[in-house]
């Protein structure tokens, strides 16, 4: 059984196509601008089996084309990685395209954990993965962890090839803010180092999800910060010099 | 076999013996399967006249909606001399004939019922001739006193209660769509002998009561046809031979739409079917080197400018069940031949590309008649075309047209009818989610404590029991069904009477088909109040009197709009049971009974007349529009919401079933090319299913917002939205309505 958090019928912006999107519960990650800090308690999801997921996904398999399927993000799916494992897994059985969408946090080449996440990796068609600060001071002031195998990961998944679309929130302010001319050079020259990054995309932060931090009782770490302007997206862009053609 | 020289170049024989407009477009048109990229921009000339369009609709919203209004004409074919957009740019003008002498002028149509064509000149200040009232009281009355003085007190009461609204007995009932290309095809002179052989033929000598009405009726249709002609003339044409050029057809059945909508003000007064056929004369003058591509799109042009320019005076009760001036100018492009080919045509392109040369507009009420099978080309352009303007419609041609077959216009906003070959009887929509409060209450309307249904016995339970509510509103339902049938009979027979649509049906074979369209509102609130009932518990809140004025919910409870079979096979139960207790019941002239589940902007008025219900809806509040699931109740996102609506089978609706949707950009596609082909896809996997019809908004709550503070933002001037089944200028809606609009789901707003 998984902790999900929601289940979404219509996703287009995380992954190609048309996707089933799952969020799961569970992230140890408290990022500022985080819009679900609602997914971050695992034990508050509902609980579902893998086949009760896929089944529910397939309801919308005549949308997906050839390119659509499920993503699951969350939270952080990795820590439920069993439960992912068997659903990704199953998925492929069924002839589904399954994406993750990660922060890569509990991400390490040791132990156990490496081992179930090289099978995840087998049946996982594309990665999504959010880099947030290539700074690792300011990383931990944006999330709270260290940023080392979180790029770590990413060498990893460049080592087997497994395709990835590398995911960048731009966040104009506070102590981590990673809209600045510098982090971003240093980002791109970091992606540019790797050879299975298929698409960058900048997400800007917005503050849609503040009410939940209200609703949550947990003080807004942004709170002013306004969402990027259309000026410094296209800056980003131009840096991390993105074509998605 | 007859032949005319301006059919030179046509292929096939069946039209040239009898008229046969589908045979023609059959043997004629030219697949395209190109892209977009052969498109004209507007002409010097479409520009100047777009233009000064655009300044009148501003100067008309300036003066409260109407720029003026006949007061001392009985508009008719003839009544008016020419009009144009503006003297000066007169030449210019490819296609022409307005309603009346002056751009946006409202005509004065009494035969819907005199009092509301005085009501509506007075509504905008106006003074109509005062001889008019002894004219059409004294003399000779209209189709609204006609109805009134036949309707029983039931009916009466039932209809001031509002368990049925919208009935056509106060105006013209449309959604009759003359095969307008017939007069391109055939010329009058053709048509007239046509008619004169079914004149001849019109029963055995014996005079029945069905054969003197259809020899008078026919009379009626060749007398409008010579007046067409003379329509023409006043415009210096000549239309009694066939069109001879692509300039010509579009003229020539613009001039069989103008005779239309000269002479009803039916509250649908829709175009039709005329991409691929225009498409015919247009590629025969472009390989005749006599019309080049800049040409043929100023046509389309300057013909869908005179579709944005119809106008019907109408009184505020009207406005408020179908805001903001809509006419449902209704025109279709693409669907699938029976034989399975495309009919997309290049003009099929230039329809669309219109909303890129004049910008976004609600009218014409733009249709693609949808296939997943329809070229990739066009699919990813129409989409682009919603993606920029939201101002099109989609419909499932893979369901209708085995029905239908492929020949159908749409003659609403979601309603097939065969082009030249049927007419209907148009219904409004009965409220069902009403009937379930008389249900529960003993036939008592909780708003006016009349006892307007049968006296059947309540419920008087504390907590609402499944069953019982389930055998008492199956009983209600057969009353409503009755009663409601009963009255459209007696609408339609006066309005056949007393407004009868000589020109349109001129256009339509003498041997029509009828269908008998009623419609449902509140569907989605019965749902989920059913499902309330069933899987929560409902407590009832009671008056003094004892009536049920209030429900308590105790507990979730599956709502429709999740893909949830619990709820949805509520829904489908609801519209099949109300489907076959119409059926039940003769109807009027042996039409074939249909229904609908479209509320247009209705969806306000009817929500307001309705007290709270047990799905938790608060009196007063409004109903979702047509098949939409209620607002808050989708959980699971877009295409949870279109599965369950896509589980409602159209052959229990043929009347059609109609769901609107916005997304928002940003929840579309990254970027404009993903927006594009994402909703391509939705379409695709919706469609597959069966799902009947979908609007299309891509915008943003936030967009809106903004546009019901400043509507004097150029940006917002023509702002287009799509309701329901229909488009609309979003600052020509109420404040109300407005916010309705924004109360509505929007996918993707986080």
């Amino acid at each position: 059984m998984g902790y999900i958090h929601s289940l979404e019928s219509f996703g287009s912006v995380d992954g190609p196509g048309i996707r089933y999107l799952i969020f799961f519960t569970g992230c140890n990650m408290r990022c500022q601008f985080c819009h679900n800090p609602d997914t971050w308690v695992m034990e508050k999801g509902t609980e579902y089996t893998a086949d009760e997921l896929l089944d529910k996904a397939e309801r919308y398999r005549s949308y997906w084309g050839n390119e659509g399927g499920i993503t699951a993000s969350g939270g952080e799916p990795l820590l439920q990685i069993d439960f992912l494992l068997e659903l990704f897994k199953k998925a492929k059985q069924r002839k589904i395209h399954t994406c993750l969408d990660t922060s890569a946090q509990p991400f390490t080449r040791e132990g156990i954990f490496f081992e179930k996440f090289r099978k995840l990796m087998d049946c996982t068609d594309l990665v999504l993965l959010d880099i947030k600060q290539i700074y690792e001071d300011k990383h931990l002031l944006l999330t709270g962890h260290s940023n080392k195998n979180i790029l770590d990961c990413a060498r990893y998944l460049d080592g087997i090839g497994k395709p990835v679309w590398i995911r960048h929130v731009l966040v104009p302010g506070g102590a981590g803010a990673s809209d600045e001319d510098q982090q971003l050079k240093e980002l791109a020259a970091f992606l540019k180092t790797l050879h299975n990054i298929e698409r960058v995309d900048v997400l800007p932060y917005h503050t849609f999800g503040v009410h939940k931090w209200e609703l949550l009782g947990i003080p807004y770490p942004l709170a002013g910060v306004m969402p990027p302007t259309a000026e410094r997206i296209e800056n980003a862009k131009r840096i991390l010099m993105i074509d998605n053609k | 076999m007859i032949e005319k020289k301006e059919w030179a170049g046509f292929q096939g024989t069946a039209w040239k013996e009898e008229v046969n407009t589908r045979d023609f477009i059959q043997n004629n048109y030219t697949v395209y399967n190109g892209d977009e990229s052969f498109l004209a921009d507007p002409t010097e000339a479409t520009d100047k006249l777009w233009g000064k369009l655009k300044e009148l609709q501003k100067a008309e919203r300036a003066k409260g909606g109407v720029l003026d209004m006949d007061t001392d004409i009985v508009s008719s074919m003839t009544s008016h001399g020419p009009g144009y957009i503006c003297e000066e740019y007169k030449d210019l003008e490819k296609v022409v004939g307005l309603q009346t002498d002056k751009p946006l002028k409202r005509a004065f149509m009494p035969f819907g019922g005199i009092k509301m064509a005085q009501e509506s000149c007075e509504m905008y200040g106006y003074t109509p001739d005062p001889s008019f009232d002894k004219i059409f009281n004294d003399y000779h009355k209209t189709h609204n006193q006609a109805v009134f003085d036949a309707y029983t007190p039931e009916m009466r009461k039932a209809r001031k209660n509002k368990i049925m609204t919208g009935l056509p007995d106060t105006y013209g009932r449309g959604r009759i769509v003359g095969d307008y290309r017939r007069v391109a095809l055939y010329g009058i002179d053709f048509l007239v002998a046509e008619k004169k052989k079914d004149l001849a033929r019109c029963g055995n000598g014996t005079m029945t009561e069905k054969v003197i009405r259809l020899r008078e009726e026919i009379a009626e249709q060749i007398k409008a046809l010579g007046k067409m002609k003379e329509m023409a003339a006043i415009y210096g044409c000549d239309i009694s031979a066939p069109a001879a050029n692509a300039r010509e057809a579009v003229q020539w059945l613009y001039f069989g739409y103008l005779a239309a909508i000269k002479t009803q003000n039916g509250a649908a007064m829709s175009v039709g079917r005329v991409s691929t056929f225009l498409d015919i004369y247009i590629k025969r003058d472009m390989d005749l080197g006599i019309l080049t591509e800049k040409e043929a799109q100023e046509l389309i042009d300057h013909f869908t400018m005179k579709c944005r320019m119809v106008k019907f005076a109408r009184i505020k009760s009207y406005n408020e069940l179908f805001s903001g001036d809509p006419v449902w100018a209704t025109l279709e492009v693409a669907g699938l031949g029976q034989d399975g080919r495309s009919m997309v045509t290049k003009t099929d392109y230039r329809f669309l590309h219109t909303l890129e040369n004049m910008g976004p507009s609600p009218e014409p009420n733009l249709t693609v008649l949808y296939s997943k099978r329809l070229p990739d080309n066009f699919r990813r352009y129409a989409s682009y075309i919603s993606v920029k303007t939201s101002s099109i419609q989609y419909e499932n041609d893979d369901v209708m047209r085995p029905v239908w077959g492929d020949d159908y216009s749409i003659c609403c906003c979601v309603s097939a009818t065969q082009t030249g070959k049927e007419m209907q009887f148009f219904g409004a929509r009965a409220n069902l989610a009403k009937c379930l409060n008389y249900a529960i209450n003993g036939g008592v309307d909780i708003k006016s404590k009349d006892q307007v249904g049968p006296a059947y016995q309540p419920i008087t339970s504390e907590y609402l029991d499944y069953s019982e509510v389930m055998a008492k509103y199956d009983k209600m339902m057969d009353w409503l069904a009755g009663l409601y049938v009963n009255t459209l009979n007696l609408i339609h027979y006066m309005h056949d009477k007393y407004y009868y649509e000589a020109a349109e049906m001129a256009l339509i074979d003498t041997d029509v088909r009828r269908t008998f369209a009623t419609g449902i509102a509140g569907f989605s609130h019965v749902v989920d109040s059913l499902s309330a009932i069933k899987y929560a518990k409902v407590k009832t809140v009671r008056d003094e009197s004892g009536l049920v004025v209030n429900y308590e919910v105790e507990g979730d409870f599956p709502r429709y709009g999740n893909d949830d079979d619990r709820a949805d096979d509520i829904a489908v139960w609801l519209l099949k049971t109300f489907m076959n207790k119409l059926r039940q019941y003769e109807t009027y002239r042996d039409s074939e009974p249909t229904t609908s589940i479209l509320t247009i902007t209705s969806n306000v008025v009817y929500g307001k007349a309705t007290g709270a219900l047990p799905d938790g809806r608060p009196a007063g509040a409004p109903f979702a529009p047509g098949a939409n699931p209620s607002y808050g109740a989708e959980k699971n996102g877009l295409l949870a919401s279109l599965n369950s609506v896509a589980k409602l089978p159209y052959e229990y609706a043929l009347d059609g079933i109609s769901n609107t949707q916005t997304i928002h950009p940003d929840a579309l596609g990254h970027s404009e090319e993903e927006q594009v082909k994402n909703l391509v896809m939705a379409m695709d996997g919706y469609f597959e299913r069966g799902a009947h019809h979908l609007n299309v908004n891509v915008f943003g709550t936030d967009k809106l917002y903004d546009a019901m503070e400043h509507p004097e933002k150029e940006e917002y001037a023509n702002f287009t939205i799509r309701v329901s089944g229909y488009a609309v200028k979003f600052i020509d809606l109420t404040r109300e309505q407005q916010l309705d609009v924004i109360a509505r789901t929007c996918h993707g707003n986080l």
